[in-house]
């Protein structure tokens, strides 16, 4: 009696743990899209672009926030673009590190509206990578982007933001935890 | 095995009998009860006039949370629990808790984390200062030192009540008396036994999101930090999907202890026991799938927000039925006004208009005017205060003399009763006015166009606030001197399995199970 | 204060006797707050019968309840001998407040999701405002207009902590308000730099939180012109209840004077920051800038409230070089609550306000912070 109520105790266990590691991250995944939480684009866009949709354009606004005590010049080099659905637009982020430290930042990207969210594509960014800046120095960061032809008819402005933060001290410990 | 406690002081600690533990429980929860109704006495003496007289606008933020803990956490559950120790053995014919080892466990690990929690007042960083749902980053990156003393007391905290459920649930469904089967358990019982599932669903959950909290804190993971690819949002998502069950575990059962106590003084069997299990059960399944309608602000698809508005709008349904229920069962009946049921009728009507409040802030639309107001404030103290603990003292009044053997003083009990009325609404009914006025919460200081209502609410909650003392001492002198009892039923309407034990009742009861003649004579479940 | 008190129990016998029967209450007490705003947007309105839709439908629900309740309790009373019946179900009566009620929800779900969706839709908006939040204040700025401003609470510390008499709008009042015209539509684009903060504006019938890291939006076309204020709503540290929002909503005209004021002004400040200025100057406009942008952490006379909020005064960075004590006035102290205030103050007051520090309550280092020296410094010395 014993060896069957381990054996279903077991079963259940292996049951469990199973779904936990199968079927728990496609669900939190959903949850995510569906209740909006979290960055939503990590890595390039790979797909191949679609046709261009000449028929409308698409104004694309661009801002930046910087976090807590971030002291950095970040800010989009234009305000923003007009584009057609599906043509590929490149624009920059002009930075300057204006402490006398070297530091390095973290850009997160955020869109709205957010029923618009999933229909623009970076292919290239520079939030993919942290961006380390020397003391003093300045760059110009590229941004490469499509929006989907797909895109709602209702939505004809986006409106793309940075958050930059001052990762400079989570690096460090990274660094000296390896 | 028909021995007495053991003497002194050792009886308490090492007790594993389900009437000791319970006791210790209740009054623990007293203690836990009178503290945070300290706290809230200091915020309602700050908010009196518009302007800082006793504290800074900081140490105002900590009485806030730890207000909001020491009664969420402090005083309603454990009461219930302990009430849970009390009478479900009693009441299912058993001789004791399934686990008595566990329930010492369980009681005991609660003193050294509020212990804990409080001790952070004294300490220089100061206490929690984040309100009781300690959203990130406020309770992370921004957060006093303390919140690490913070998160290890919830910790302990849930696991305690994981413990007690786990207690109950191996209680209810194994050591029933023969001939008690489920649906004839009293409707205490059931809504126990729902809340405790419940209770070992969410707590968890609590648990794995001040976790997170710990980790992001100290060990340099970011949950809820955008910086690493984390969402703040996050946050507010796991610790409602704690939350919103959790206000179901307050509220669940207090339903069961309102249902015991209106058939008793209307002397009529309950309406509609089945359809109460059943809501019951609704209610604690939708309580799983709402929970974002505390966040309406947040900027969800409007997809999430028309769902979670549409599924907490369904909840009024279930409620609804238990309150035309309690309505019908004092239909027709021979109602008699001793204090608890008092409590319980003041229950049924400033719970049904928390309710309906909690109707109104489900419309999404109209949320953006309520959201994070006094409005709000009003509504979960019409269920907190006014649901939980109106009902746990209809509980204690009801069955504090076959615990003692001992009347307690019926003018001082009423007296008790109309004084907590009138503070209560005076205390809190205005703060719906405040709300819709345009007063946020958790606000230390405010415009002078809210000044009358404040004082009007800070005079009502030094009114409520000194009737506890009155209830505290009306419990006491029960204990002392309250006139000796001894016949088993106090109240002639009252019917369960409690109340066919001798008054009071022996430190062992049901040692044999009762017969099932016993049963059919004192089930609570009319046929 | 004890007629005040008395005045005010009666008011809430009234008030508990007839709920929201305004008018004789209103009468009493002209300042009292009772019901919701009706409000001078467009969804504000929408809002607004929403709201006493389901208030009435409450009403209506609740009288029924509680007059079989108090029937109850009345009619079938034992002292007056009734006795108790024994029924005690009924199929079709429990079915019937089973079902009905989801009727009654279903009509008031939908009023609610059209209104809903309309709140969602923000598209074809004419301005758009980013408003950031930050502790304990707001950043707005005109997108593509190149202004931006702070605006911040206006109360003083002594009207908070009772040394002066508080004003008509006591903690409802900013520095620099907001300016919106009538009839358009204006799209705030939120956004915070430390934590959750909300922006609400009764009478618009807007509120939104403001996430650190991300954006949300909302927003609002009103209908009249006037001042409107609002305040934030989600728990943001000890300065929540101090950083209020205040609209002016002016005729299109009145506002496009007012923003091309508004850049004119930025041009100003820019001259001034060549311009030398003396000890006096610098500390009479130090003050005030250090009373309105610092004071709430740092308090009026420099204390703080340790150990959050340092004490400025004799303290190593402010009696020090003045290198060390630019380096946290303008990139901030990573970590802490100490924002980088180059990025939120232009340069004149932040060299006022460092000359200040330096030289206020008992710091005597006789040395001046020019706003030439901290335009040097954010270029990188």
């Amino acid at each position: 009696m014993h060896k069957a109520l381990v054996a279903k105790l077991l079963g259940g266990a292996i049951v469990m743990f199973a779904f936990a590691v199968f079927a728990m991250p496609p669900l939190y995944r959903l949850a995510c899209d569906v209740l909006g939480i979290g960055p939503q684009q990590y890595s390039a866009y790979e797909e191949a672009a679609a046709a261009v949709d000449e028929s409308r354009t698409v104004k694309v606004q661009f801002m930046s926030t910087n976090q807590g005590a971030m002291p950095w010049v970040f800010e989009p080099a234009q305000f923003e673009v007009e584009v057609h659905p599906g043509e590929r637009a490149e624009v920059a982020y002009y930075a300057k590190n204006t402490t006398s430290r070297d530091m390095v930042a973290q850009a997160i990207p955020s869109v709205v509206p957010i029923s618009a969210v999933d229909y623009l594509h970076k292919i290239e960014c520079f939030c993919f990578e942290r961006q380390p800046l020397g003391a003093g120095e300045e760059t110009d960061m590229k941004l490469v982007f499509f929006v989907d032809p797909e895109l709602p008819k209702s939505v004809g402005t986006l409106t793309l933001s940075y958050s930059v933060f001052d990762i400079t001290d989570r690096v460090a410990s990274e660094v000296s935890l390896n | 095995m028909a021995h007495g406690p053991a003497k002194g002081v050792t009886r308490w600690l090492f007790t594993t009998n389900h009437k000791d533990i319970g006791t210790l429980y209740l009054w623990f929860s007293f203690a836990m009860f009178i503290l945070g109704g300290f706290f809230a006495m200091v915020i309602r003496a700050e908010l009196f006039e518009p302007g800082m007289q006793l504290v800074r606008p900081e140490f105002f933020n900590q009485m806030t949370t730890m207000h909001g803990l020491v009664m969420v956490f402090g005083a309603i559950m454990p009461s219930f629990v302990g009430l849970a120790n009390w009478m479900i053995p009693m009441m299912i014919g058993a001789p004791d808790m399934a686990l008595p080892r566990m329930n010492n466990l369980s009681f005991w690990i609660l003193p050294p984390a509020f212990l804990m929690l409080a001790s952070t007042l004294f300490m220089e960083a100061g206490a929690p200062n984040f309100g009781w749902t300690f959203y990130a980053p406020l309770s992370t990156t921004y957060a006093p030192e303390t919140v690490n003393y913070f998160i290890f007391a919830v910790h302990i905290m849930g696991a305690s009540s994981i413990m007690g459920s786990i207690n109950i649930v191996a209680t209810v469904l194994n050591m029933r008396a023969p001939g008690m089967t489920m649906m004839k358990m009293p409707l205490f019982v059931w809504t126990w036994l729902i809340t405790a599932f419940l209770l070992i669903a969410v707590m968890p959950v609590l648990a794995g999101a001040v976790t997170m909290m710990l980790m992001d804190i100290n060990f340099g993971t970011a949950f809820f930090e955008a910086a690493g690819g984390g969402d703040p949002v996050l946050f507010q998502h796991i610790f409602w999907f704690f939350g919103h069950p959790e206000v179901y575990i307050i509220i669940l059962p207090a339903f069961g202890v309102i249902s015991e106590i209106i058939p008793t003084f209307s002397r009529k069997p309950l309406f509609g026991y089945a359809s109460m299990v059943y809501a019951t059960s609704a209610i604690a399944f939708l309580s799983f799938i709402v929970w974002a309608h505390h966040m309406f602000l947040v900027g969800m698809p409007v997809s999430g927000e028309l769902y979670f508005m549409y599924a907490t709008m369904l909840i009024a349904v279930p409620t609804g039925v238990k309150v035309f229920n309690w309505v019908s069962t004092m239909f027709r009946g021979a109602i008699s006004y001793e204090t608890p049921m008092l409590f319980a009728i003041a229950f049924v009507i400033l719970f049904t208009l928390g309710g309906f409040t909690g109707l109104m802030l489900a419309i999404a639309p109209s949320d953006i005017q309520y959201h994070d107001t006094y409005f709000v404030v009003a509504h979960f103290h019409y269920v907190m205060v006014a649901g939980a603990v109106f009902s746990m003292s209809a509980a204690v009044y009801y069955w504090l003399p076959k615990w003692t053997g001992r009347m307690y003083n019926e003018a001082m009990g009423k007296l008790h009763f109309w004084i907590s009325f009138i503070g209560f609404n005076i205390t809190f009914f205005p703060q719906h006015f405040l709300g819709l006025g345009g007063m946020p919460r958790r606000y230390a200081d405010y415009a002078l166009q809210f000044a009358d209502w404040n004082m009007v609410s800070s005079i009502g909650a030094f009114i409520y606030g000194a009737s506890q003392i009155l209830f505290l001492y009306n419990v006491i002198a029960t204990i002392v001197a309250g006139k000796k009892v001894s016949e088993p039923k106090t109240w002639d309407g009252a019917n369960g399995l409690e109340w066919s034990l001798p008054t009071p009742p022996p430190y062992h009861t049901f040692t044999t199970p009762p017969d099932a003649s016993v049963i059919e004579e004192n089930s609570t479940v009319a046929h | 204060m004890l007629r005040k008190a008395l005045r005010l129990f009666s008011l809430t016998f009234l008030a508990l006797a007839g709920m929201h029967v305004h008018a004789a209450e209103q009468e009493v007490s002209s300042t009292t707050v009772l019901n919701m705003p009706t409000g001078v947007s467009t969804i504000s309105h929408q809002i607004y019968d929403l709201h006493m839709l389901i208030f009435w439908v409450c009403v209506v629900i609740g009288i029924g309840v509680f007059g079989a309740m108090l029937w109850a309790m009345y009619f079938h009373r034992k002292s007056i001998g009734h006795e108790a019946e024994n029924w005690h179900e009924h199929l079709g009566v429990e079915l019937v407040w089973t079902i009905v009620p989801i009727f009654i929800l279903v009509a008031m779900a939908w009023p609610a999701t059209t209104t809903l969706i309309e709140i969602y839709d923000t598209s074809d908006a004419e301005i758009d405002i980013r408003v950031t939040g930050s502790q304990w204040k707001w950043q707005y700025e005109y997108m593509g207009e190149g202004v931006q401003f702070l605006s911040q609470l206006a109360s003083s510390q002594d009207e908070i902590y009772n040394l002066d008499e508080k004003g008509e709008f006591y903690l409802q009042e900013v520095d620099n308000p907001l300016v919106i015209p009538v009839d358009t539509k204006v799209r705030f684009l939120l956004s915070a730099t430390d934590v959750i903060h909300s922006f609400w504006v009764p009478d618009f019938a807007i509120k939104k939180d403001a996430i650190p890291g991300y954006i949300t939006e909302t927003w609002v076309e009103v209908t009249e012109t006037g001042v409107y204020r609002g305040s934030c709503t989600e728990l943001c540290g000890q300065g929540h209840a101090f950083m209020p929002v205040v609209f002016n909503v002016v005729e299109k005209d009145e506002y496009e004077f007012w923003l091309a004021e508004k850049i004119q002004e930025a041009e100003a400040i820019a001259a001034l920051t060549e311009q030398t200025f003396t000890m006096e100057e610098l500390m009479a406009r130090g003050e005030e800038a250090y009373l309105t942008s610092c004071a709430l952490c740092h308090q009026a006379n420099g204390q703080g409230v340790p150990p959050a909020f340092p004490s400025l005064v004799g303290s190593a960075v402010v009696t020090g070089p003045i290198d060390a004590h630019l380096e946290v006035g303008v990139n901030g102290v990573p970590g802490t609550v100490m924002q980088a205030f180059g990025n939120l103050l232009n340069e004149v007051d932040l060299a006022a306000i460092m000359t200040y520090q330096r030289n206020a309550w008992g710091n005597d280092m006789g040395d001046i912070v020019q706003p030439i020296d901290v335009y040097n410094y954010k270029q990188g010395q």
